[in-house]
């Protein structure tokens, strides 16, 4: 019974920002994702969708190697961002995450203010050379963040001081303040009301014209409203993809349909 | 079985409610009196080393009208004892005084005076006579330190009853000392040399101070700061954030636990073992010798690395992983994560540990005794170098030696020495407070 309304955006043949092929994930003796192969387009946003434990979070951080940070995964099979491989041994994290940057479940601001939490990125990649530069980026950033007009008069006051809504659309504008090519978000609106999930959401859309969105979301109703492509994943396994539309109104594995009209998950 | 459970009434308390109830209020009860008897103990603690130590701040003065005869000074200079001489100028000095004002005294000559005469002021009436010329041949005002007996008499610790079998001090001297007392001769005056002075031979008490041993645990307080906290931080940085988990991270883990568990006297017979006679004797290292503070404080840095590493590992830990994964999501280095983010976070936690850990080594006492830092020390320090290399003792240890020493006058200076330690100890944890806030108010 499912009602939300599809994005009747039309998915227009863009080019493949990332593509994944035959990807392992390991937790110690876990396989948490099995066989994953899946090209992910520019200028799209594509939703992973799927019960609790089915990986979709596991695939997501494996895309900026913010799984290199437990010790005990590991990761087989290739993944390419523009044709280059990721996981090649001289490919240095911390450029690769300047340009797939990630929004968290939970905001997560520095305890610094809301300037520096946006500066910070910026500065550490050197990417101002002069103070007006930097506020230029932070202005730009904020503004792509939905969030300017809210806090242009208060820079300096501490990022933690804001509404849970407010704190996530500024975690969004420090993850676009890098200028990144591909957005990962990890349940963005977990923790958000309805309203300021509404305006993230409005915001996605937007982000939509520059960057690749890759959304991990547990509510079916924000895939089909944001994404233009989706992907189930189950017990580690990619099950189907395609465009959100098709997935919502004729899904072809029957394990998608229970999932998305309720029967599993 | 049971069927349908009854329906009871809110307003009534069932049996198994009220017993609840009655063990809550038992445990709560329990808890008053914990803390009730922990705040006993402390009031009966503070209010025993006020009442103890408080007197080691007041020292009686005796102040007669004094010339000094330029004559009588060459002939003191002449002899032997120097100071002998001197002696007998303040034993005429007062003798006079007390003539003078008609007291009447069962004493006869002013030789019988001498025990009433702190045995350290004839030293300090010379250092007067030949710090200026002028001060020779006029009349002055000159104040000099009472005996420990005389200070006693005055400060309730020496009374006529328990002085029944005493050699030196009589009677007689009691009656001059209250008539005295009563034209303001002699007179209980604030002891600014306790707090500035160094130690004292065994029968000069007056003349003692803690002046000396403050500026021993200064420098090692320096010392055990300036070695712990970077290594401390260091290694807890590493292990916390970079070490991979394995066999040797473990066994590095489980040291560091069972090293803060070692009693001090270990580290103290360490650094006998490393610093003085490996450093000093062996490297022929100068600076390294028995009784300087730069070893006191580099024994009491062994001691206390383990306590810091342990607290800034839990400081590190409690800063949550969202704000690391918030660096490295913009593409931070790990090393940047930490720098920037984490251990600015720490950092009250890590000051913290530090102030515990600094505490634990001020009141150290084990380790000192095996470094020789607890001697007889009256050193002047003159420079820097000295202050970190000239042979002293920490605080802790000057109390220990004056707490063995015989006359009720060092009891006193040893509970009041302990007053000044804790002044210390409050004074360092003010500063760690301020420094705290002061990070605190950052974020």
């Amino acid at each position: 019974m499912f009602d939300a309304k599809i994005s009747e955006t039309t998915v227009t043949q863009n080019d493949i920002k990332i593509a994944a092929r035959k990807v392992q994930v390991y937790y110690g003796e876990a396989h948490a994702i099995k066989d994953v192969s899946v090209d992910i387009l520019d200028k799209t946003v594509t939703a992973f969708i799927g019960p609790s434990g089915c990986g979709k979070s596991t695939f997501l951080r494996c895309i900026n190697r913010m799984n290199d940070t437990i010790p005990i995964c590991r990761v087989e099979g290739d993944i390419l961002l523009d044709g280059e491989d990721i996981y090649d041994k001289r490919v240095d994290p911390v450029n690769l995450r300047a340009r797939v940057g990630m929004v968290f479940q939970k905001p997560n601001p520095f305890p610094k203010s809301i300037y520096d939490n946006v500066a910070y990125g910026p500065r550490i990649h050197g990417l101002a050379r002069t103070k007006a530069d930097l506020d230029e980026i932070v202005e730009r950033a904020l503004r792509r963040g939905a969030i300017w007009e809210e806090v242009k008069d208060r820079l300096h006051q501490p990022g933690t001081g804001l509404s849970g809504g407010q704190q996530q659309r500024l975690c969004i504008a420090r993850a676009v303040a890098t200028e990144p090519e591909v957005l990962l978000m990890d349940e963005p609106c977990s923790a958000l009301d309805p309203i300021a999930t509404a305006q993230v959401e409005e915001l996605i859309d937007e982000l939509r014209q520059s960057y690749s969105v890759v959304i991990v979301t547990h509510s079916m109703q924000q895939a089909a409203r944001v994404s233009q492509k989706t992907a189930f994943f189950h017990l580690g396994n990619l099950v189907e993809y395609g465009d959100t539309e098709q997935i919502f109104t004729n899904p072809v594995d029957p394990r998608t349909e229970s999932y998305i009209t309720g029967r599993i998950g | 079985m049971s069927g349908v459970p009854q329906k009871r009434s809110l307003l009534v308390a069932d049996s198994q409610l009220t017993k609840r109830n009655a063990a809550e209020s038992r445990f709560k009860i329990y808890g008053l009196a914990a803390i009730g008897a922990g705040l006993f103990f402390l009031v009966v603690l503070l209010s025993q080393i006020v009442m103890n130590g408080a007197p080691a701040f007041f020292q009686t003065q005796i102040t007669v009208p004094l010339t000094l005869d330029p004559a009588a000074v060459a002939k003191a200079e002449k002899s032997m004892m120097k100071t002998a001489g001197y002696r007998g100028m303040l034993e005429e000095a007062l003798w006079n005084e007390v003539e003078r004002g008609g007291i009447e005294t069962q004493l006869k000559s002013p030789k019988e005076l001498r025990e009433m005469i702190s045995a350290g002021a004839p030293g300090n009436l010379r250092e007067f006579a030949l710090a200026d010329e002028g001060n020779q041949g006029t009349e002055v005002r000159y104040t000099f330190a009472a005996s420990s007996r005389v200070d006693g008499y005055l400060k309730g610790r020496v009374t006529r009853e328990g002085s029944k079998d005493d050699k030196g001090i009589r009677p007689e001297h009691f009656d001059l000392i209250d008539a005295l007392v009563a034209v303001g001769v002699v007179e209980t005056r604030f002891n600014l040399t306790f707090i500035t002075g160094s130690d004292a031979s065994d029968v000069r008490p007056e003349q003692s101070g803690m002046g000396q041993s403050m500026l021993g645990s200064l420098a090692m307080m320096f010392v055990v700061l300036g070695v712990c906290l970077p290594i401390s931080v260091a290694a807890a940085i590493y292990l916390e954030e970079f070490a991979p988990k394995n066999r040797f991270t473990d066994f590095i883990e489980i040291n560091i636990s069972n090293l803060a568990a070692v009693p001090s006297i270990v580290f103290g017979i360490l650094a006998l073992a490393a610093f003085i006679q490996f450093g000093g004797g062996k490297l022929e290292i100068e600076a390294l010798r028995a009784s300087a503070p730069l070893v006191g404080g580099l024994a009491l840095s062994l001691m206390t690395l383990p306590t810091i590493i342990i607290a800034t590992r839990a400081a590190l830990k409690a800063v949550p992983l969202s704000i690391r994964e918030a660096a490295l999501g913009v593409g931070a280095s790990r090393m940047q994560s930490v720098l920037h983010h984490v251990l600015p976070l720490a950092m009250p936690g890590i000051l913290t540990g530090t102030i515990i850990g600094l505490a634990a080594a001020l009141g150290e006492t084990a380790p000192l005794l095996l470094i020789g830092m607890v001697a007889f020390v009256q050193t002047d320090i003159a420079s820097i170098g000295d202050f970190f290399t000239a042979p002293n003792v920490g605080m802790p240890a000057q109390i220990y030696i004056w707490a063995q020493r015989a006359d009720g006058a060092w009891y006193e200076r040893a509970w009041g020495g302990i007053i000044l330690l804790l002044v210390f100890l409050v004074a360092m944890n003010a500063i760690a407070i301020f420094l705290r806030r002061r990070f605190e108010r950052r974020w």
